[in-house]
């Protein structure tokens, strides 16, 4: 079977311990994870994991069900990257000099919609949300010229099809 | 009551304290305690030390309520509530201080979380200012236990100890079993906080038992029915969900053949005419081969663990399979199966079994007679009645079941004692055969021996264990003494850490690296310890020594000098298909 990236949506009870008993899911199986993400979700102490990992169907099942199989998870997904809307955000540290004396980079920067969070005479933060990919071309344009620093977040995605995740939480919590 | 026997209160006075506590703040310490009671643990196994002091000093105030067990080491406190797990059917219960109190237990709940075995450990630790800090006795036992684990939890303010206490009782024996350690601060067990207590029925997030389909019961009746060979393989979930008479009754009703994994045994008394004996690496050679035979597998409350499939890729690949299983997290882990019916055994089996028609085909029962005769001619017989000068396991086992009449719980530590256990026990009755099967945890037997006999003090307790086995827990042969625990031990003697020894003979050209063993001398140790002990070297002597030992009221030893260099047979050798078992 192939393998490929599959986004692996968790929602759980807000409870310490939590990260690190989903985490040994994947450990156990030698499975390294691409990317994490926690946050609180639209359902109140309930969170959102939003794990993405390169492995089999197969192997999605068998962490899915792995996964709600651990008492304070309320209910698991596996998603391939066609069935949901995902992207991920970065931050771009660079020269403000560069700004000034390196006509193209402003080019780069309103071609790639980047969006400028800060300027101040020393260095300039741009901030991308996109695609792995989109983000990868951005960071490509800027390195030539020199990045100062880079940090790129975990995917957090949503699905295209319904989940009904409200639902069946509201039936989970009577 | 054998740690603290002075100033002991008397049991009314005892009563009135905890009735006037009830309304009043207590301690932490204290709520542990109760909690207990409240869950009915009226025995727990354990050791103490600094980070759980404040709990041992409130049990020297329940003496009459619990029966705290000093064991010699936390493994063997954990191995004894496992036993007592297993023979009672009831929550095991463990306590140790924090740092090596807590690591030491590591194993023994590895052990429980790979063979479902309920248990709530409870662990001290450090004051909650200074987790983090490296104190003394500090270990992150939260982390170091969370593979291996059903849930864990720790608890740093009092007020959470009763709640936290009834989640781990009913996450510990609710669904699929499993081992629960709850860690509880130091700063807790002192604090002081309004006590009340409430057993705990449900956890939103949790759901122990899958919603039976009926449908799905429907389709597995019509491809049994069908079916021209069909095959039962059980395992412990028969247990577990005390579904022993369904299983009866399903393979009585259809005539169908069945066979157990090693932790399914005595689910099914061992005579039963539709017994056909124990699957697996050591299995029996009939199910083993008639296995890649069949045209259904009706698996029940079994894993298809790699020790009873062999090589996946030619497991019963010609058979459609039907799992029955609690744990959706089962159904296609290690074989696809064809139809999978959730929820417990007993629930699913009473709903298949009035779907259910007689089979028909005697050739196929004919079958598993041909080759169990194979088996019983070229290793069955020769090991129970062996004509050799040495003693053989098998033999030995023989004889307890001749003086037990196979009512005995046969409990048995790992290698080739167990697999001969395995084999050559007999058992009438369920809850029977108590052995390390996921985990293979060497040093199990005698501390869970203990357990079992505690569990079920009604019941015959006999432990067969190897010499290697017997010096990793050696230690709680004080526990016996102290406790005065009716246990009977047999040691099977063969110098060697035999299982080992057998894969040096045949995959490693008999190059016996490390597994020889100069012993010390059994029958003086035990001897020590103030228990009866006798060795026996010659068969004229087995009879009596075994009849001698079951008499006995109490703790009984006896070490048996087998043959050095017996193999167990027949053998699936790892990696190969079930059906190229081999006889020799
Ligand atoms: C804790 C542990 N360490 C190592 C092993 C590997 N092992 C499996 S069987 C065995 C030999 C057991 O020897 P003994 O207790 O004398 O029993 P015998 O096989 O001779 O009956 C060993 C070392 C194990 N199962 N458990
Ligand atoms: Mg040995």
């Amino acid at each position: 079977m192939e393998k490929q990236l599959y986004t692996i949506s968790v929602y759980t009870e807000n409870n310490l311990g939590l990260l690190n008993r989903i985490a040994t899911i994947f450990l156990k199986r030698h499975v390294n994870i691409e990317s994490l993400t926690v946050s609180s979700t639209e359902i109140e102490h309930v969170s959102r994991f939003i794990i993405v990992a390169n492995i089999t169907e197969d192997e999605a099942k068998k962490i899915i069900k792995q996964i709600e199989k651990q008492i304070e998870v309320i209910k698991a997904f596996y998603h391939t990257n066609d069935e949901a809307i995902y992207l991920q955000s970065a931050l771009f540290k660079v020269k403000s000099k560069l700004l000034f004396e390196k006509r193209q980079i402003q080019n780069i920067i309103k071609k790639s919609n980047a969006r400028i969070v800060t300027v101040n005479p020393e260095f300039f933060v741009l901030e991308k949300s996109g695609r792995k990919e989109e983000i990868e071309e951005l960071y490509d344009g800027l390195a030539e010229y020199g990045i100062m620093q880079f940090v790129r977040s975990g995917r957090i995605s949503v699905t295209k099809e319904e989940m009904k995740i409200t639902e069946l939480l509201e039936k989970e919590l009577v | 009551m054998e740690t603290i026997t002075k100033t002991k209160l008397p049991e009314n006075e005892v009563k009135q304290e905890l009735k006037k506590k009830t309304t009043v703040r207590i301690q932490g310490s204290e709520a542990v305690v109760r909690s207990l009671i409240e869950e009915g643990a009226n025995l727990i196994f354990g050791y103490p030390g600094g980070a759980i002091m404040p709990v041992y000093d409130e049990f020297y105030k329940v003496q009459d309520k619990i029966h705290h067990v000093l064991t010699r080491h936390e493994q063997g406190a954990i191995h004894a509530a496992q036993g007592f797990a297993r023979s009672s059917g009831k929550v095991g219960v463990v306590i140790a201080t924090s740092g090596p109190g807590a690591t030491n237990l590591i194993t023994g709940i590895a052990d429980a979380q790979i063979d479902s075995t309920p248990l709530v450990c409870i662990t001290g630790q450090v004051g909650s200012n200074l987790l983090g800090s490296d104190a003394f006795q500090e270990t992150d036992i939260v982390s170091i236990s969370t593979p291996v684990t059903k849930w864990n939890y720790q608890i740093t303010k009092a007020s959470e100890i009763p709640g936290v206490i009834a989640k781990a009782f009913y996450i510990a024996r609710s669904g699929r079993p499993g081992p629960v350690l709850i860690d509880i601060t130091k700063d807790a067990q002192f604090d002081e906080f309004d006590f009340s207590y409430k057993k705990c029925e449900k956890i939103r997030s949790y759901h122990p038992v899958p919603e039976m389909d009926p449908e799905k019961v429907k389709e597995a009746a019509e491809m049994i029915n069908k079916a021209k060979k069909p095959f039962v393989v059980f395992g412990q979930g028969v247990v577990l969900a005390q579904a022993e008479e369904e299983l009866r009754n399903l393979i009585e009703k259809a005539d169908i053949p069945a066979a157990s994994t090693l932790l399914g045994l005595s689910a099914l008394p061992t005579d039963h005419n539709l017994n056909m004996g124990m699957v697996g690496m050591h299995g029996h050679y009939a199910p083993n081969v008639l296995t890649n035979e069949c045209d259904v597998l009706i698996a029940i409350g079994m894993r298809f663990d790699d020790r009873v499939t062999g090589n996946l890729d030619t497991y019963a690949k010609q058979a459609k399979i039907i799992h029955f299983d609690i744990d959706p997290a089962e159904i296609d882990k290690n074989v696809k199966t064809d139809i999978a019916v959730l929820g417990t055994v007993k629930e699913t089996l009473a709903e298949l079994i009035p779907l259910i028609d007689k089979n028909k085909n005697q050739k196929w029962h004919q079958e598993f007679h041909d080759l169990r005769k194979i088996e019983y001619d070229r290793i069955i017989h020769p090991q129970t009645k062996p004509t050799q000068e040495k003693l053989t396991m098998g033999e030995v086992i023989a004889a307890v079941n001749e003086q037990t009449n196979g009512d005995a719980i046969l409990v048995s530590d790992v290698g080739q004692n167990q697999m001969m256990t395995s084999r050559y026990g007999k058992f009438n009755i369920t809850k029977s055969k108590i052995t390390s099967g996921g985990l293979g945890t060497m040093g199990f037997g005698l501390p869970a021996s203990m357990g079992a006999k505690l569990g079920r003090p009604d019941r015959e307790v006999v432990a067969f264990i190897g010499d290697g086995g017997f010096q990793m827990t050696i230690q709680e042969l004080g526990t016996i003494m102290q406790t005065k625990i009716p246990v009977k031990i047999v040691v099977l003697n063969n110098e060697f850490l035999g299982m080992v020894r057998q894969w040096q003979e045949l995959f490693f050209d008999r190059r016996y690296a490390s597994t020889v063993m100069t012993n010390p001398d059994f029958v003086k140790i035990v001897e020590g310890y103030g228990i009866k002990a006798k060795r026996v070297s010659k068969r004229e002597d087995l009879k009596d020594a075994i009849a001698d030992m079951i008499a006995s009221e109490d703790a009984y030893f006896v070490e048996v000098i087998v043959e050095k260099e017996e193999n167990v047979f027949p053998m699936i050798p790892s990696g190969a298909s079930v059906s190229d078992v081999r006889l020799k």
